[in-house]
């Protein structure tokens, strides 16, 4: 008679150990070693939130073959008349498997005369890079690089 | 030792549209390497740079762990006059640094 009384409970711990397991797998996977494809998404939607991000106007200028991934000349540029009523309100430039999804967050007015900036980054990998623009009508405009980098950024141990 | 490098031309005509390249000393410490004994090496960089002329913010950056070390920032700016810029960098354990310079706009 104890029979079935076991197996249901052994169901039991069975199905609520793979509900608890289910549950624990995005904890797991949430591991700050790698920027998940999802969370470039999120890091993205938390910048456009529900807009339409349209593709062009922004240029981004990174060498598609990078050697070390300590130090990466970015250039990101947008084609704007830059006049008080159309010009570009910010930048955001986004990556695929850094540590973080965020590159850097560009906040510009209408003084610029040339949405031209340039920075150094780090690349952990081979990776997409997307640069989303917002103009001043409220409208995204996005771009993306792919980079293969032969030696990668932050994974090097300090003696 | 100064810990800034600003790029500005010293004269520019009226409407020109100049380039501001900006450089400072700085780790830029993700905060995910470690030791050789495995501890995290706690993060400090940099988080926030600025940039004002003659008092009216015209640049800003959000400055990420994915910004190399020793952070180099240029942008472009129209000379409208004669005047200051004024440049600040914060960042965590307190950091905080500001550098000038000045244009002569005819």
């Amino acid at each position: 008679m104890k029979k079935p009384e076991s197996s249901t409970r052994r169901q039991f711990l069975r199905l609520a150990g793979g509900a608890a397991g289910l549950g624990a797998i995005p904890v797991v996977t949430l591991r700050p070693a790698d920027a998940t494809p999802e969370m470039l998404a999120n890091a993205i939607r938390n910048v456009t939130g529900a807009n339409v991000v349209h593709p062009g106007k922004i240029k981004l200028d990174i060498p598609p073959l990078v050697e070390n991934g300590n130090t990466v000349p970015m250039t990101v540029s947008v084609a704007s008349p830059m006049t008080p009523d159309d010009y570009v309100r910010s930048i955001h430039v986004f990556n695929e498997k850094n540590p973080q999804p965020n590159i850097g967050n560009f906040y510009l007015g209408a003084r610029g005369g040339r949405v031209q900036i340039s920075t150094r980054i780090r690349l952990a990998d081979s990776q997409k890079i997307v640069a989303i623009a917002q103009l001043s009508d409220g409208s995204f405009w996005s771009t993306s690089v792919d980079v293969i980098v032969t030696l990668a950024a932050c994974t090097e141990e300090v003696i | 030792m100064p810990s800034a490098l600003i790029n500005v031309p010293a004269k520019a005509k009226r409407g020109e549209i100049i380039e501001i390249k900006t450089l400072m000393s700085h780790i830029m410490e993700t905060g995910y390497r470690r030791t050789a004994t495995g501890e995290i090496i706690p993060r400090d960089i940099v988080t926030s740079f600025s940039c004002r002329y003659n008092g009216v913010e015209i640049f800003r950056m959000d400055l990420f762990p994915a910004i190399a070390a020793n952070p180099f920032i240029s942008f472009f700016i129209v000379a409208a006059e004669s005047g200051k810029f004024e440049f600040d960098w914060i960042g965590d354990r307190g950091f905080s640094e500001t550098a000038s310079a000045f244009i002569t706009v005819e």
